[in-house]
């Protein structure tokens, strides 16, 4: 399938076969996200039109205006933007100290200490549900944003340590033993040299915090109750539950719920594909 | 690691008692600092938790109050419980199906993006899309692509002459139709798939072909043996992710219908947080956790026979 004894494949056959094949792949991914769009710019009550039109036959934008006013999204996407930036933050600091501990200093009882790490990667999370609510609730942290971006400032999670320590592992350890004869120390070290130089794998995983918490929807379901203390993910479903019909109106908040995500994709697009790439030589 | 060690090592040359050199005695300091934060973490939020759930499994508790100590009571009545069934049915029909069938669509598309032409590298982005899809909009975009009058998959359907399917409300179609719906955002296993692509020795593949194999041959022979390692990461991270499905059979089909999606982790919910049998959950989310733990361990006692390592190293 593969052709590798050139750059390119070759023959205008090959091309265009291959072509034919990826365009057809990229129309089922983006199929259904013009269906999202297409519906959110439909006439009110024309999301029932039979037989269903693949062009709207008049477009209207104001349905985002009047879908955002339905429940305080703005107050939900505060809460969304709060919860992200501080996981994140929490995630990306926590996590490679972790992981430069596991890359670089030799400690007693480092490989079991790195074993637990990765085997907290297979550990289900329905597993500790409901004695995780019941801590916070004990810590008074029930219904509030806390138990949402709390936890991450605790080593972030087995695989983002994982990710950043396989890429320091593959940097080199010349600058930081001259700093350490220069007699700098360790967090000094590890702040000025090891940080700045793990720059691409700490984007990847900035980029996978980013849109895994902006998109969780189990978290605030457990962990929040009232209206103040919702995110966007989960405003999303009670708007849904009450206008089930009004698909044309769920369907524009989700797309606007979509777009910061697109765009933070596109933008650090590159971290992203070699992020998951690195995390795929755990198999190896 | 070796440097770190001499705790209780004894060397000829050493006479008294201090031999943690000043480094050392550093380094250990400074690797427990750095480490500090996921230990307490891990206790807090991993270890803590797992033996709490294993306590509370005992008990009898609504999340108010005193828990009370009930024995074995629980898993007694979880045993005779006909819903612990169906929803222990219903995920295993749906993970035993559903990995295979994402692993298998995920390789095809890596496949597909492996290809060496120009502008791959758009494709590639644009087949990760749907992943990046927050899983609610993801929900109320596929019940309303699946809606039976006025959906996608429907129009296209009668297009081409075939009689609409009710795909969400038929008790026999709902599992394959969740599981269609996950087909569409495969993108974390296929970028893992795509990177081991990458990693094929050229020279294997094109020695093959000077030996005369056809692409599909190489394909089987020589590509999939090679990134055996990967394929097996996706199936033991797929089988575990599956098996606590939840957001789109709480929000989309409430388990339904008739039961023929209540899942697993659905079940636990429902029991813990709906019906504030807090203990009975509990001891729901302990026979979870071991049936994982089960397959996952046979799934390493088999992969022995076709997980392949080049470097010839157990599986980390």
């Amino acid at each position: 399938m593969v052709d590798r004894e050139e750059k390119y494949i070759g023959s205008i056959s090959g091309k265009l076969a291959a072509y034919i094949l990826l365009a057809f792949g990229a129309l089922v991914s983006l199929m259904p996200l013009y269906w999202l769009v297409m519906t959110s710019l439909r006439p009110a009550g024309a999301e029932f039109t039979y037989p269903p039109e693949w062009i709207p036959s008049s477009f209207h934008p104001e349905n985002y205006p009047v879908a955002w006013r339905r429940a305080p999204f703005w107050l939900f996407t505060f809460n969304s933007v709060l919860v992200t930036f501080l996981a994140t933050l929490g995630t990306l600091l926590t996590a490679s100290m972790a992981a430069y501990a596991f890359a670089r200093v030799p400690f007693y009882g480092r490989n079991v200490w790195f074993g637990l790490t990765l085997s907290t990667m297979m550990l289900p999370w329905a597993v500790t549900l409901i004695p995780r609510f019941l801590l916070f609730k004990y810590m008074q942290l029930f219904d509030s944003l806390w138990p949402l971006f709390l936890p991450f400032w605790f080593g972030g999670g087995g695989f983002y340590i994982f990710l950043i320590r396989q890429f320091i592992m593959t940097l080199p350890v010349e600058m930081e033993e001259a700093a350490v004869v220069d007699g700098a120390s360790r967090v000094r070290i590890f702040f000025m040299i090891t940080m700045p130089l793990t720059k691409p794998a700490i984007a990847a995983v900035g980029v996978f915090s980013f849109i895994h918490h902006w998109n969780d929807f189990i978290s605030p379901l457990i962990y929040t109750n009232r209206e103040e203390t919702r995110t966007l993910a989960l405003g999303l479903r009670y708007f849904g539950d009450e206008q089930f019909t009004e698909f044309r109106l769920i369907m524009a908040v989700a797309t606007l719920m979509l777009v910061p995500v697109l765009v933070v994709f596109f933008a650090a697009n590159k971290y992203f594909v070699s992020g998951v790439a690195l995390s795929g030589l755990a198999g190896r | 690691m070796a440097d770190a060690l001499p705790l209780g090592a004894t060397s000829p040359v050493q006479t008294k008692r201090p031999r943690w050199s000043r480094k050392v005695k550093a380094d250990n300091i400074a690797g427990y600092l750095f480490l500090a934060p996921w230990i307490i973490g891990f206790l807090a939020f991993i270890v803590g938790p797992m033996l709490a759930s294993g306590y509370l499994s005992l008990t009898k508790y609504s999340g108010f109050g005193d828990a009370k100590w009930v024995g074995f009571q629980n898993y007694d009545k979880i045993f005779q419980d006909d819903l612990f069934y169906t929803s222990l049915y219903n995920t295993t029909y749906f993970a035993f199906l559903g990995v295979p069938a994402q692993l298998l669509v995920a390789l095809l598309l890596a496949v597909l993006l492996n290809m060496k032409v120009r502008y791959v590298n758009v494709f590639r982005t644009v087949y990760y899309i749907p992943t990046v899809t927050p899983a609610v909009a993801n929900v109320f975009l596929w019940v309303w692509i699946f809606n039976f009058d006025f959906g996608l998959i429907n129009s296209l359907l009668r297009l081409v002459g075939v009689s609409p399917v009710n795909w969400l409300w038929d008790p026999q179609i709902v599992k394959p139709a969740l599981i269609l719906m996950s087909l569409w955002s495969v993108g974390q296993q296929m970028v893992i798939f795509l990177a081991a692509l990458q990693g094929v020795s050229e020279e294997l593949l094109e020695a093959a072909s000077i030996d005369g194999a056809s692409n599909f041959r190489r394909f089987i022979r020589i590509t999939v043996p090679l990134i055996s390692p990967v394929i097996f990461l996706n199936l033991i991270i797929g089988i575990i992710n599956l098996f606590q499905t939840f957001t789109v059979a709480f929000i989309a089909t409430k388990g339904g219908p008739i039961n023929s999606s209540l899942f697993y982790v659905l079940y636990i919910y429902r029991k813990g947080f709906e019906s504030f049998s807090m203990g009975y959950a509990s001891g729901l989310a302990w026979i979870l956790f071991m049936i994982i733990l089960v397959i996952t361990a046979i799934q390493f006692y088999f992969a022995q026979n076709w997980v392949y390592y080049e470097s010839g190293e157990a599986p980390s």
